[in-house]
């Protein structure tokens, strides 16, 4: 598929794919982390829909980017906010489009500095063609082909949309 | 080097365009003054030491400046600054050299730029400055190699940009982001400080509400106003309904002459007591910059009140110490390389 459908029907497919998930590797009472910025807005709703008792918890993995010695600090960081002990916990790390792999490999080096987690699941809303890492999701909004040039992007919060972008430089 | 071509022509210099602060696309490169800069560049230092405060508090460590060596060049004794820039450092993963100038090289006749080119041929990064004369930060950075990033802290009676943010800080997390509502109140030793002069500007870089100064006239510079603060020679008038309460040390080091007949009068007309802490507002925040000199500028039962939050502001030295090298750092290794590429 080239075109990427409505997020929130996205979500809906989303969710029911994770608590499948989750009920075939029996993992009750997880900790839901979204990550900043599209990735929170996700976890928010995902969050309500499985009813996770624990508080949502959110990641800026900026501190951890491999490429902030080429292009800096993100001036937009947000604060990490972790409430809970990740030690011995079963994590559903939440992101709206997996790509290249970093993000969720920065995620998963900051997490490991809370603690050892028992799993960490993955949930993206889109999985799109770029992978730069071996690192593939576990629940699965949509499957998208873009070219290299294509990015995509979530904007939101209310409305949640995407939003495509050609790049002509490269 | 920097490329002459996006120098802006000379008749636009004093307009404060060539700041050698900022980069070609306007972001912080060194820290040497708060004059210049933005309230976008200090708003983006409070919101990036504010993540950083939460790091703090919980992993300690964060990956960002591994491989990275910043050297603290301390020409001037200091202990609190300096220990705090070091773990500022170390909780980025950077490896970091403490310079104890007065008893090494320079003293053996080695010139500034010498011992600059030699920790340079160590590849340092980041250069962490203290000098007693004003201008040195400047002149370190005018001079270094182009990758190398220089953070001011303190020179001369100059500037110390990092205390002032940190203070900023302290106010932000006290009094909220909103400091046009503010009333500030900075007393004592206004001639001689650092501190002060960048206080100064970043109140007024952040539209203060209102901006005082406090003193004997021996100790607070002529034309002053100039610089946007209003003067008060009493104490109690000039801690009135103050929201903050910046009290400076009596730098006894630095006090020749005849400017104050004796400390103790000092403390009865300018220390701060329980009793003078009630003409400011109710729930009005003491800082204080360090080291305090109990019973000269401050009472005791007032440094370790409830109002205090001096030893806060040492906390937060280290999440804003972390935001201005992080933001310096990043970035500019591979594109100083790129440049000497292409």
């Amino acid at each position: 598929m080239t075109h990427a459908a409505n997020p929130d029907k996205l979500l809906e497919k989303l969710a029911s794919d994770l608590e499948n998930l989750l009920e075939q590797r029996s993992i009750e009472n997880p900790l839901m982390i979204g990550i900043h910025t599209g990735g929170v807005w996700l976890a928010e709703k995902l969050h309500k829909r499985l009813n996770i008792q624990d508080e949502l918890a959110t990641l800026d993995i900026s501190f951890y980017r491999d490429d902030f010695s080429r292009i800096g600090m993100n001036p937009q960081v947000k604060p990490s906010n972790l409430p809970q002990q990740v030690e011995d916990r079963h994590i559903i790390l939440v992101d709206d489009v997996l790509q290249s792999g970093r993000t969720i490999r920065a995620a998963m080096n900051e997490i490991f500095d809370y603690g050892r987690p028992a799993s960490i699941t993955l949930a993206c809303l889109i999985i799109r063609s770029g992978r730069e890492l071996p690192i593939q999701a576990d629940a699965i909004g949509q499957a998208l082909e873009l070219a290299n040039n294509e990015q995509i992007k979530l904007v939101g919060p209310e409305p949640l949309e995407w939003v495509v972008k050609t790049d002509n430089d490269k | 080097m920097v490329n002459k071509a996006t120098r802006p022509t000379d008749n636009l210099l004093g307009q404060d365009l060539w700041n050698i602060q900022l980069d070609e696309n306007g972001q912080l490169k060194h820290f040497l003054t708060i004059e210049g800069l933005g309230s976008n560049i200090l708003t983006q230092i409070l919101d990036t030491a504010e993540s950083f405060a939460g790091v703090n508090e919980s992993i300690k460590k964060v990956p960002l400046l591994r491989g990275k060596t910043i050297v603290n060049l301390f020409f001037e004794a200091s202990t609190r600054t300096r220990t705090t820039f070091e773990l500022a450092a170390k909780r980025l993963s950077a490896d970091v050299l403490n310079m104890n100038i007065s008893v090494s090289a320079t003293s053996k006749g080695e010139t500034l730029l010498d011992t600059l080119r030699n920790l340079e041929a160590m590849q340092a990064d980041m250069f962490v400055v203290r000098h007693a004369d004003s201008g040195t930060a400047h002149f370190i950075a005018n001079h270094v190699a182009p990758h190398v990033r220089v953070l001011n802290a303190g020179d001369g009676r100059h500037a110390h940009p990092t205390q002032a943010m940190l203070d900023m800080f302290t106010i932000r997390r006290n009094k909220g982001a909103d400091f046009g509502k503010l009333r500030v109140a900075i007393v004592g030793d206004i001639l001689h400080s650092r501190v002060a002069r960048s206080q100064i500007h970043a109140l007024n870089t952040l539209n203060t509400g209102e901006v005082r100064v406090v003193g004997p006239k021996t100790l607070i510079p002529k034309d002053i106003e100039a610089m946007g603060v209003n003067v008060f020679h009493n104490m109690q008038d000039g801690i009135k309904d103050a929201d903050v309460v910046i009290m400076l040390r009596l730098q006894k080091e630095r006090m020749q002459g005849a400017l104050l007949p004796s400390e103790q009068e000092y403390f009865e007309l300018y220390g701060l007591t329980e009793q003078r802490l009630k003409a400011a507002k109710p729930g009005a925040i003491v800082m204080h910059p360090g080291p305090i000199n109990r019973g000269v500028e401050i009472e005791s039962s007032v440094a370790d009140g409830p109002q205090s939050v001096i030893l806060d502001q040492v906390t937060y030295g280290i999440a804003v110490r972390m935001a201005v090298m992080s933001m310096t750092l990043g970035g500019n290794r591979a594109k100083s390389n790129q440049e000497e590429a292409s």
